[in-house]
């Protein structure tokens, strides 16, 4: 066990180096850099910045410069933020989006799990009919008109009562982010709410269920022991990346809400072409979606025992 | 059940006769497909969204044939207009600039503020003329337009022109009039800029107006010389609106739709087919190659969407002027098959254990036979479902790129980008938000009870329920 | 359902609602900490003298040495004093510097005693001295540092010709600043009030080794406020600087830009609420929530001018001159500004030089009138047969309309193509770039025409006349006319009003005559703005929304 996940630890770091190699590519190929301005306006200007930021020196040298200060743990300073350390940005940023995400993701697992059962033991009838209608409206409406929807009802909520009820926007409470993490969470639910009642269903309607219940066991017994626990198997796999996706940040919420996430930075520092930054959050984001990886593969060799985590 | 007890006679042990015939009338043979596809037309639900379906793609492909409007023909006479009846406007005189009016000299009494507001010309959408008589010591006036009366509490509006010039006492309005009521206001200004409290204030309703050739320019009349000032012509009829810069709602939403489905259908269906393939075979092989296989999906899965996004705008030569639907529908494919494959390769773990499979490998199916027959058949459920949100997943990163400004290229619409434009003015013009996110959510609604029917249809554990 | 089964379920839903509750403790801990305080607080306290307001983007770079951008300044002009400032009207008034003189050969500052740095030592004049060698030391790699070639030397220094202390500028004791231009200069008061010309103290910024202006601790500051937080990505905070000289003239406590997103609408909301004073860069499709809720709107210019550029290399359609013209009288300003863009702060561009620039006496505008362009289809359809004519082709083949993908900008192409396909029989092919791209895209000349805009860097009409110089690196069109070059000339280098008056006429003229761009529009800002919350400066050049002169009254 421990051997194993050494050896999946070692391949990760692997994974992560083509990441980034295939995203220093990536980034370079795209014409522009981080440093064109529309504020500089004479080529000596242009050279005396270029050489500051090491933007004149060989492509390849620049992949080693970066390699190497990125083995020492130090991603480099941004362009755009141009006295701010990239580790700094995480740092500061990433644990702003884990709490939301911890949160969005406690809304969607607990209710993804709580629905889909329910939708599956209700199959056909009422219950199944009115939840899987507000999944497919929690699904079927884009992020960013969810978000300013959520914002506007907020508004009209505390003006109606004549006092904030919930902060409207910004960071500091954990009131400022029930509504944040639930417009978050809601399509992760509504996907967990689907995968659960399918693979509920078609666990009701396998062997060792029927054998249970012709044994005699007490539904609520067969329901935890046999059926939930099985169910879970296709929830947990998909959880794995969807917890490193929600707990970096959504960029569409952070920039409704007014949220010092790091979703933001990554988005941006795309369109900016900030390189360091780039380079910085995907090369985290990557290792955080490994992790999680190898975590999911040992969670399933508990759930299942049928599969050997060899 | 009965207490009356049985007793066998001698009939009862008469040799059957004609026994295939009788079993054949009880259960016709079926094979799975047939099977399925009774099954699926049993389940009303998923006829119905077969039916939306099928309806929203006939509504892309051949919807554009009947209404013919143009999606990118901007009427900037209509800009923003809710459904509604058609609209006529009145033929005027070509648009001529307004020398204005200049008194020679202030007032030496009376107060500073203006007076008199009032009308220099009939007003229309094409300008409002204002005049006003000269307060007293003012240095200038700003002028205000609001869609509320501004009184009791001083609510002005839109400040729409500061003049300096206290002599100038006229202002033409040109700003983004519509046939409506506005409430102008005319305030002076002090030697230091600030306002005087009082205004003159009048109320306008511009006629809906435009010049001879401007109308055969828009295409409205064939010939600018047919008219003659005074006319009423028909402006084009939009039964579904415009949207923010004048252009028909519905042929909008029938090119979006174009896009939309074709995004939403194709790539999904191309990356979950990618996904299966290599889920399938990294599951069912094992070892090694699994290992090696699914190292390769996190990496994929790592990729940043965004950066390689625009690497494939560039890569694939998407230059000015393209849709940008091809570099999107590669990305999309080329990144997002591997949640896919790792949903599959699980669920072919987890039936490579059970016991028919073994079964059939005892009897000596072959590797390609027990995947085919056995494995993907057993995880349809599971990814029938992931299509299904797949399909909403693909239209709205489009709608996504559309709201960070990557999405399609202007002026080819999708649904995901009109929902991003219609956000901004859904408090003043709701129909440029509802319409295309009714159509996405309808889409998404159909596809899912589909999937559901689907999903129940294939499940051969099913038969005989319902 | 047995008792059994019941009581594990009712287990078991306790379990899930302790460790919800659990999680939520957690998490509000977890908020706290990574909030750093902020966003709390009404949108104005008139006892306590604070106001909360939200900004749109991180300060990127609060080093004056190398700050471009105006979220930077609009932070420096709160902290930080320079040798001059501006009033709420726009009139230059005393800094640190309580006297000046300018000469055609250069400038004496003499600075006050009472000027200090929040650490209590004195602001003295080397610290102009060294910043501003820092400023041109090619290894800062400033992009502002052209700024400073007015000052003797500058340039050369750049360059990496001269070393960085023969430039131009002595510190003839502590309070005397002694200055020599490179050539007599007529706007030299007004290019000290930049951001760029702050005063930088060596010792601290070489303590800081490399992570000066990085944090709220690794800043010095002289000005009417001191930033008291700046927790990076989420807000800022500025609180009254009890050792201001000028004290008694600033009237805010404390000013907490508590927000920080650049979506509109939440912004909005925030107002809405109660949350923010002002909301500034109202979008067009706002204005209606703004008017039903009864809000009182303003404006100010932002200075920039917006135009179509076209591109004059050789290899391109546009370099003939009647296409050019063909497409600047197919132009309708008016109708993109009030029937598309629908923003009423715009106002529809009649030249390069918007209409706000001051001239001699009165406006630039009124006393230079631009030649006026109207629209005329006949002519622009003539112009283009000769176009036709002249190119040896029966259509023009597709232009290239390179823009970025801001929503005006977006709103702003999309009609064009449609107008000029109209008008014209053109065929657009818009290519929507990220702003990098854009650029990459601009300089490289890879369009037909592009969609362009400049910001005055300093409070004089040379920053936008030297826009289309043939040395300028922004002049993407690759505009060369030896005329236009000699005219900016005399604009750099003579000190008479008239005579550079009369040469930014003589630009304004060349650019609309060649075509050379198509004016669209001069830029504004709507905003609104709490009622109690007076006198606040907002304006084209140097930061904005300025708080210094603002104050509270406690009833609108």
């Amino acid at each position: 066990m421990f051997g194993y996940v050494l050896k999946r630890l070692a391949q990760g770091l692997v994974t992560i180096w083509f990441i980034a190699t295939a995203t220093f590519v990536a980034m370079h190929a795209v014409p522009g850099d981080p440093l064109s301005g529309e504020k500089i306006t004479n080529a000596e200007i242009r050279a005396n910045v270029a050489a500051r930021y090491g933007l004149d020196r060989p492509i390849l040298e620049q992949y080693g410069i970066y390699m190497g200060a990125m083995l020492r743990g130090d991603f480099g300073i941004s362009y755009t933020q141009q006295n701010r350390r990239v580790n700094d940005i995480i740092r500061e940023n990433f644990p702003v989006s884990a709490t939301l995400g911890v949160l969005a993701l406690a809304f969607a697992t607990f209710g993804g799990i709580l629905f889909g059962a329910l939708t599956a033991i209700y199959r056909n009838r009422l219950p199944d009919t009115v939840i899987m209608f507000l999944v497919i409206v929690g699904i079927s409406v884009p992020s960013f008109v969810l978000a300013a929807l959520a914002q506007l009802g907020l508004v009209t909520l505390n003006s109606a009562v004549g006092r904030s009820l919930l902060p409207v926007a910004g960071w500091g409470t954990v009131w400022h982010m029930l509504v944040p993490a639930l417009v978050l969470g809601l399509s992760t639910m509504a996907y967990l709410t689907r995968l659960m009642r399918s693979s509920m269903l078609e666990i009701t309607s396998s062997d060792f269920v029927r054998t249970a219940r012709a044994k005699g066991l007490p539904p609520t017994r067969i329901f935890l022991k046999h059926q939930l626990r099985n169910a879970i198997l296709p929830v947990v796999t998909v959880l794995g990346p969807q917890v490193a996706l929600i707990t970096t940040g959504g960029f569409v919420v952070e920039l409704v809400f007014a949220i010092p996430g790091l979703g933001r930075y990554y988005v941006e520092a795309v369109q900016q072409l900030d390189y360091t930054v780039i380079m910085g959050t995907t090369v985290f984001y990557g290792a955080f979606l490994v992790l999680m990886v190898i975590a999911v593969d040992i969670v399933y060799g508990f759930i299942d025992p049928r599969v050997a985590v060899e | 059940m009965s207490a009356t007890p049985f007793r066998p006679s001698a009939a009862d042990f008469a040799p059957a006769t004609n026994r295939s015939a009788r079993d054949a009338q009880l259960r016709p043979s079926l094979s799975y497909w047939q099977d399925a596809w009774q099954r699926l037309r049993r389940n009303t639900r998923a006829v119905a969204s077969l039916a939306v379906v099928v309806l929203f793609v006939l509504f892309a492909v051949a919807g554009p044939w009947l209404w013919r409007a143009d999606p990118a023909a901007q009427d900037v006479n209509q800009i923003s207009r809710g459904p509604g009846p058609a609209l006529a406007a009145r033929i005027v005189e070509p648009y001529a600039a307004w020398a204005g009016v200049t008194v020679p000299a202030l007032p030496d009494g009376g107060p500073t503020t203006p007076v008199d507001l009032r009308l220099a010309d009939a007003p229309t959408t094409e300008a409002v003329r204002l005049q006003w008589e000269p307060g007293q010591g003012a240095a200038g006036y700003r002028v205000y337009r609001n869609l509320y009366d501004p009184s009791p509490d001083r609510a002005l509006g839109l400040p729409l022109a500061e003049i300096f010039d206290p002599k100038r006492v006229s202002f033409e309005d040109r700003f983004d009039l519509h046939p409506e009521r506005y409430w102008y206001s005319v305030v002076a200004l002090n030697a230091k800029g600030d306002e005087t409290h009082d205004y003159a204030g009048l109320v306008v309703q511009p006629e809906l107006a435009t010049s001879a050739a401007d109308a055969a320019s828009f295409g409205w009349i064939a010939d600018a010389t047919a008219v003659r000032v005074g006319d009423v012509v028909a402006l084009p009829y939009h039964p579904l609106g415009t949207d923010y810069l004048g252009r028909d709602m519905l042929a909008r939403l029938m090119y979006g739709a174009r896009v939309s489905l074709f995004i939403g259908f194709v790539a999904p269906f191309l990356f979950v087919l990618l996904g299966i393939v290599y889920g399938s075979a990294a599951g069912f092989t094992g070892g090694r190659v699994d290992q090696l296989l699914m190292r390769f999906a996190d990496f994929v899965l790592a990729l940043p969407f965004l950066l390689f996004m625009i690497l494939f705008k560039i890569a694939f030569g998407i230059g000015p002027g393209e849709s940008g639907i091809a570099p999107m529908l590669i990305a999309l494919v080329l990144l997002s098959w591997p949640s896919t494959a790792r949903l599959v390769r699980g669920q072919v773990l987890q039936i490579r254990g059970e016991g028919y499979v073994g079964a059939s490998r005892l009897l000596g199916a072959r590797t390609g036979y027990l995947v085919l027959r056995h494995m993907i058949p057993n995880t349809f459920g599971v990814i029938l479902v992931t299509l299904t949100f797949e399909v909403p997943r693909a239209i709205f990163t489009e709608a996504f790129l559309s709201f960070i400004g990557m999405g399609v290229a202007p002026p080819t619409a999708s649904w995901g980008s009109m929902s991003n434009e219609g956000i901004k003015t859904m408090l003043a013009h709701p129909h440029e938000l509802l319409l295309p996110a009714l159509f996405i959510s309808v889409t998404v609604l159909a596809l899912n009870l589909l999937g559901d029917g689907l999903r129940d249809a294939l499940d051969v554990r099913m038969r005989g329920r319902e | 359902m047995s008792r059994a089964a019941a009581r594990q379920l009712l287990v078991l839903g306790a379990a899930c609602v302790a460790a919800f509750a659990l999680l939520l403790a957690v998490l509000s801990w977890a908020a706290s900490a990574t909030g750093g305080g902020a966003a709390v607080g009404h949108a104005v306290d008139v006892a306590a003298g604070t106001i909360t307001t939200s900004i749109r983007y991180e300060p990127p770079n609060l080093d004056s040495t190398r700050a471009t951008d105006a979220t930077s300044f609009m932070v420096l002009t709160h902290v930080i004093e320079g040798l001059l400032r501006y009033d709420v009207a726009g009139n230059v008034v005393p800094g640190v510097a309580e006297r000046w003189d300018i000469r055609p050969d250069g400038a004496t500052f003499w600075l006050r005693a009472d000027s200090v740095w929040s650490d209590g030592k004195p602001v003295t004049a080397h610290d102009f001295v060294f910043a501003w060698r820092t400023i041109v030391d090619p290894a800062t790699a400033s992009q502002y540092a052209f700024i400073l070639y007015a000052v003797k030397n500058g340039a050369a220094i750049n360059r990496g010709d001269l070393p960085r202390d023969r430039l131009g500028v002595h510190a003839v004791d502590d309070r005397t600043l002694e200055v020599e231009f490179e050539n007599p200069i007529a706007y030299f008061d007004k290019l000290v009030t930049a951001q760029t010309y702050l005063p930088v103290r060596e010792d601290f910024y070489r303590g800081r080794e490399g992570r000066y202006a990085a944090d709220v601790g690794d800043l010095l500051y002289n000005g009417p406020f001191l930033l008291t937080r700046w927790v990076h990505g989420a807000s800022l905070k500025f609180e009254k600087n009890p050792s201001y000289w000028n004290r008694d003239a600033v009237r805010l406590n404390a000013v907490d830009l508590a927000y920080l997103t650049r979506d509109a609408v939440a912004r909005l909301n925030l107002f809405q609420d109660g949350r923010i004073v002002d909301v500034d860069y109202l979008p067009g499709e706002a204005l209606s929530q703004v008017l039903q809720q009864r809000w009182p709107l303003g404006r100010f210019d932002d200075g920039s001018a917006w135009f179509i550029e076209t591109n004059m290399r050789p290899e391109r359609v546009t370099r003939n001159v009647h296409l050019r013209r063909a497409l600047l009288l197919a132009n309708d300003p008016n109708e993109l500004v009030f029937k598309v863009l629908k923003t009423p702060s715009y106002t529809p561009a009649a030249s390069l030089f918007p209409a706000y620039i001051k001239g001699e006496h009165g406006l630039f505008r009124q006393e230079h009138p631009p030649p006026i362009v109207r629209m005329d289809l006949a002519a622009a359809r003539a112009e283009l047969d000769l176009a036709k004519e002249d190119l040896g082709m029966t259509e023009i083949p597709p232009l290239v309309l390179v823009a970025d993908n801001s929503p005006a900008s977006v709103s702003h192409t999309e009609y064009l193509q449609e107008h000029l396909r109209r008008t014209l029989g053109l065929t657009i092919k818009i290519d929507r770039q990220e702003f990098r791209q854009r650029l990459a895209k601009q300089e490289a000349g890879e369009f037909d025409i592009t969609l362009a805009s400049w910001g005055p860097d300093y409070d004089d009409p040379l920053t936008f006349a030297d826009l289309f110089a043939s040395w300028n690196l922004n002049n993407h069109a690759r505009y060369a006319s030896t005329e236009l070059d000699a005219q900016v000339r005399i604009a750099q280098q003579s000190v008479d009003p008239h005579a550079r008056f009369a040469a930014f006429a003589e630009v304004q003229r060349l650019l609309l005559e060649d075509a050379v761009i198509i004016p669209a529009y001069d830029r504004g800002v709507l905003y609104v703005q709490d009622p109690r919350l007076r006198g606040v400066g907002r304006r084209a050049v140097g930061g904005t929304p300025d708080y210094t002169t603002a104050y509270l009254v406690a009833t609108p």
